[in-house]
């Protein structure tokens, strides 16, 4: 498990979201109102939509292509529609870095 | 020096007025707000929610800590002022905090009324006011079972049922023989009370409470009667009163609350009073509608804008009790002089009365049905006569209407695709009814997807369900803007208008969303509602926009985005030409095309890549992905064509110079041909200009795509000047009257031709119509030229971090 710093949580407005790219790996990182941060993979499972692009509801998030609803708590997708993407741990200290848990494998496959 | 204002109060009606006035004038005043309780701004109206369990604390908080932040509010929670020096101009707070104003608003709201009763002060005795009461009420109900309310009207049944919810066995007393006394008639009180007995509450009817029993904690009620009831728990729930002392202790004029003027002016100088807590021509409001309103002049008031001032408000009553639904609004008894409309189906458990005086709608009731409540609602509030055609006003147009689509559905094979967009069939949908239970059209849509969409396939899903069902299975649910809310699109328009509501977020909030922030359908709409209304006040929420128009770019399948510069009527030059050509060289863009309104598309451009292409080109943005007018095309005209009787491309392109940027409910599209021919295929768009000999017709409602649809002709007129006139006219029409994603083509059918033309016939209202399209024009800018000015924006178009495999796992 890694752990990498991806910027400051000052960087990303409420109800939206930033893309960070580790490796292989293209991640949003999303913030809500209220200031709690999340991180999933940038990726719906349907098309492969930008999740970062959606328009971001509570702790949900639509995604632009089609729009799927996903949870992003937790990156289960809500009903009628199937599926989960990938959420990554993500820690904010005092000064509001931010960083994320990434196991090592994902960061290699491509 | 900025001057000072304080407001004492940190409710829903003080805060609201001070988010209004920072709108309008945002570094005009330092602001000092102080709360007796210990949270920021929450919506007091949901605690009734906190209570069934339906939202936590955290999802009815409005604004929290960082708002206040972020707009330089310094906030004091947990005090209470208790001294106002008027002479001096300061306050003072039972903390010792001592502060300084130019202008004092007092929004102190309301106190639970307590009916001074012996043992009123034992412990177990609350109101049902705030969020400390709520949690009073969770705690008692892990201890004990029994739960008394002393109050039948609106508070004391929400307080019941959310104790019902806490599974303690509940009893209301109330003093009067019927429920909801205040806000209902008889008929609709006893149906109410049946209903709720029917889940479990308790009623003691025409009851006076003469004592509290029990030693330190309540164990029971005595009344006057001399029977009694034991309980563990009393909440009293009879009523507010302004909470007036500070106002009566600083010398300032009272009588029920603190007497206000139509600029919610005290009588002592820079002091205003707005909310519970104030009496405006007689009356102290409880509602929040009214308070927001109050607010909104206020507002207005302190920023130094010119207005009218507040001229007080017809109110309704709502019920939030699940499974129950009442509704009033005006007045609703019946007297000497009104009339009513009736209907009553036991059957359906349904009540409805519309109270009729003079031919005007002055009050209703419904029960069981609500959804007409709100257009009711706005009836009453503008004295709409219905004179003839009172009974249309419950029982509407008529009925239903013959179902051809039956057959057409009964010859469909099971595998025959009924939603094109989500590839639902037949077969899809008919399960869902049979083994899911499905019953509306809304259940097929969570279900199955069908219709949610483009929703062009919505009749087919709705005979499919009718089919499956009959026509009496088939529950018709009155259809909101989205799921999160069941009011169409006129009753937000109107409250939007009514209330002054300038952000989603008070849209939500004050009319109830289910949904604390929204979703992907009313987001955007509420935005474009709000901007439409209030083009000066309402700031756009990027974060409410769809990918494309918050990028300005189109995204494509791959997660790439198209650029489409302007290219005005479709005229370009070399000069031009060559430039584009070098960009796409330069951005190595996989793909460029001509698009079907006459510019170029250049395909597969990377995101960070959008404003540096951009800057590059340095032209306008061609809009080629909003909901606003996209394109004009155009003929050759008199310009090179034999048969041009008049100057198409000059047309057009004026056209397109005045409209662009323009922010419509929809994409519109238009055409000017230069003759009868209609070469530019005029009389398939939005708005399309046909030229003749000596004049020009102005052609609407057309489509070519989805559903093709000719154009209406609107009028012929002689000269360009007039055409612009009309087109500006009719638009704007549109805008204020079209929903959110309704083209021109289903706008025009749903409204009616001759309603446009009506509204469009008299110079005077078409002048009115372009003076306010005029205002959102001006306020327009070209979006790629201001997300290359600003960092803020650009910064968001690449990657908050990039880092390599290698360097992380070296």
């Amino acid at each position: 498990m890694k752990r990498i710093h991806v910027g400051n949580i000052s960087e990303i407005a409420e109800k939206r979201s930033r893309v960070v790219r580790i490796g292989a790996l293209e991640i949003a990182v999303f913030k809500f109102s209220g200031g709690t941060v999340r991180a999933i993979e940038n990726r719906c499972p349907h098309k492969a939509g930008k999740l970062s692009e959606g328009i971001v509801c509570d702790h949900h998030v639509f995604c632009p292509l089609h729009d799927w609803k996903i949870n992003l708590h937790d990156g289960v997708v809500q009903a009628p529609d199937e599926g989960c993407v990938t959420a990554f741990q993500v820690e904010v200290d005092e000064s509001g870095d931010m960083y994320l848990h990434i196991e090592e494998e994902s960061i290699r496959a491509s | 020096m900025k001057k000072k204002i304080v407001m004492v109060g940190n409710g829903m009606a003080g805060v609201s007025c001070i988010e209004q006035m920072l709108k309008l004038a945002p570094n005009r005043y330092e602001i000092t707000i102080f709360g007796s309780e210990p949270h920021p701004n929450y919506n007091r109206i949901l605690l009734s929610s906190v209570l069934a369990g339906d939202a936590d604390m955290k999802d009815i908080v409005i604004n929290d800590w960082s708002w206040y932040e972020e707009n330089h509010i310094t906030l004091y929670t947990g005090h209470t002022v208790n001294k106002i020096d008027t002479e001096r101009k300061l306050v003072r707070t039972d903390g010792g905090v001592s502060v300084p104003y130019d202008e004092l608003i007092i929004a102190t709201g309301s106190l639970p009324f307590m009916l001074p009763l012996p043992g009123a002060d034992k412990e177990g005795v609350i109101a049902f006011r705030d969020i400390k009461d709520c949690e009073t009420m969770i705690e008692a109900a892990k201890k004990y079972k029994k739960a008394v309310v002393i109050g039948g009207g609106l508070l004391g049944l929400e307080a019941a049922r959310g104790l019902l919810n806490l599974n303690m066995e509940v009893s209301v007393v109330h003093i009067n023989e019927y429920l909801m006394n205040l806000q209902l008639d008889r008929t609709a009180s006893l149906l109410l009370q049946q209903e709720l007995e029917r889940q479990g509450m308790k009623f003691l009817l025409k009851k006076n409470s003469e004592s509290i029993l029990g030693k330190k904690r309540v164990t029971g009620l005595r009344f006057t009667d001399g029977s009694e009831i034991e309980t563990d728990l009393v909440v009293m729930a009879v009523g507010i009163r302004p909470n007036i002392a500070l106002a009566k202790s600083s010398g300032i004029e009272i009588n029920r609350g603190i007497v206000v003027n139509d600029l919610l002016e005290t009588n002592v100088p820079n002091i205003y009073s707005v909310g519970e807590c104030a009496e405006h021509r007689g009356v102290a409001y409880g509602l929040v509608a009214p308070l927001y309103e109050q607010g909104g002049v206020l507002a207005k008031r302190l920023a130094g804008i010119e207005t009218a001032g507040y001229q007080g408000s017809v109110v309704s009553t709502k019920l939030k009790v699940s499974g129950v639904d009442v509704f009033s609004a005006g007045e609703y008894a019946d007297k000497p002089d009104t009339r009513a409309v009736r209907v009553q189906d036991d059957f359906e458990g349904i009540y409805k009365k519309v109270v009729i005086r003079d031919g005007k709608v002055i009050g209703a009731v419904l029960f069981g049905d609500i959804s007409d409540g709100s257009r009711l609602f706005a009836m009453i509030r503008n004295g709409e006569d219905v004179t003839g055609k009172e009974k249309t006003v419950l029982l509407g147009e008529g009925g239903g209407k013959a179902k051809s689509g039956l057959d057409l559905v009964a010859s469909m094979s099971d595998d025959e695709i009924v939603c094109g967009c989500n590839g639902v069939s037949k077969g899809a949908i008919v399960q869902a009814v049979q083994e899911k239970g499905c019953s509306s059209i809304n259940e097929i849509k969570a279900c199955t997807k069908a219709s949610a969409s483009c929703g062009g396939c919505k009749p087919l899903v709705a005979d499919v369900l009718t089919y499956v069902l009959g026509a009496d299975g088939v529950k018709t649910v009155k259809e909101g803007i989205c799921g999160c809310t069941t009011l169409g699109r006129d009753e937000v328009v109107e409250a939007i208008r009514g209330m002054r509501l300038t952000t989603s977020k008070e849209v939500m909030n004050v009319l109830e969303w289910s949904n604390t922030e929204g979703c992907s359908k009313c987001r955007p709409a509420l935005n474009y509602y709000l901007a439409m209304v209030w083009p000066e006040e309402h700031e756009d929420e990027r974060e409410s926009r769809f990918v494309n128009e918050r990028n300005h770019a189109n995204i494509q399948k791959d997660g790439t985005y198209s650029v489409v510069p302007r290219m005005y009527g479709g005229v370009t030059t070399p000069k031009d030409l060559k430039k584009i050509a070098e960009i796409a060289e330069k951005y190595e863009v996989p793909l460029v095309k001509v698009t079907g309104g006459q510019r170029i598309d250049l395909l597969g451009v990377k995101k960070e890549d959008l404003p540096g292409m951009w800057a590059d080109l340095d032209m306008p943005s061609g809009y080629a992905y909003g909901k606003t007018l996209r394109t004009v095309k155009t003929c050759v005209g008199s310009t090179f064509c034999r048969f041009g009787t008049q100057d198409a491309i000059g047309m057009g392109i004026q056209l397109e110079k005045k409209f662009e940027r323009l922010g419509t409910p929809a994409k519109v599209k238009m055409a000017v041909s230069g003759c009868p021919r209609n070469c530019a295929e005029a009389t398939i768009k939005d708005f399309g200009v046909v030229a003749i000999d000596g004049g020009w017709e102005l052609h609407v409602g057309g489509n070519g795509g989805t559903k093709l649809r000719g154009t209406d002709l609107l009028c012929k007129v002689k000269t360009e000047e007039e055409v612009l006139e009309w087109s500006g006219a009719y638009l704007q029409y549109y805008r204020e009257t079209g929903k959110y994603n309704e083209r021109t083509a289903e706008w025009v059918e749903r409204v009616g031709l001759d309603t446009i033309k009506v509204a469009l016939e008299s110079k005077e209202d078409r002048t009115a119509l372009i003076e306010r399209i005029e205002k959102a024009l001006d306020l327009m800018k070209d979006p790629w030229k201001e997300i290359i000015e600003q960092q803020e924006l650009r910064k968001t178009f690449v990657p908050m971090e990039e880092q390599s495999a290698e360097s992380i796992l070296k």
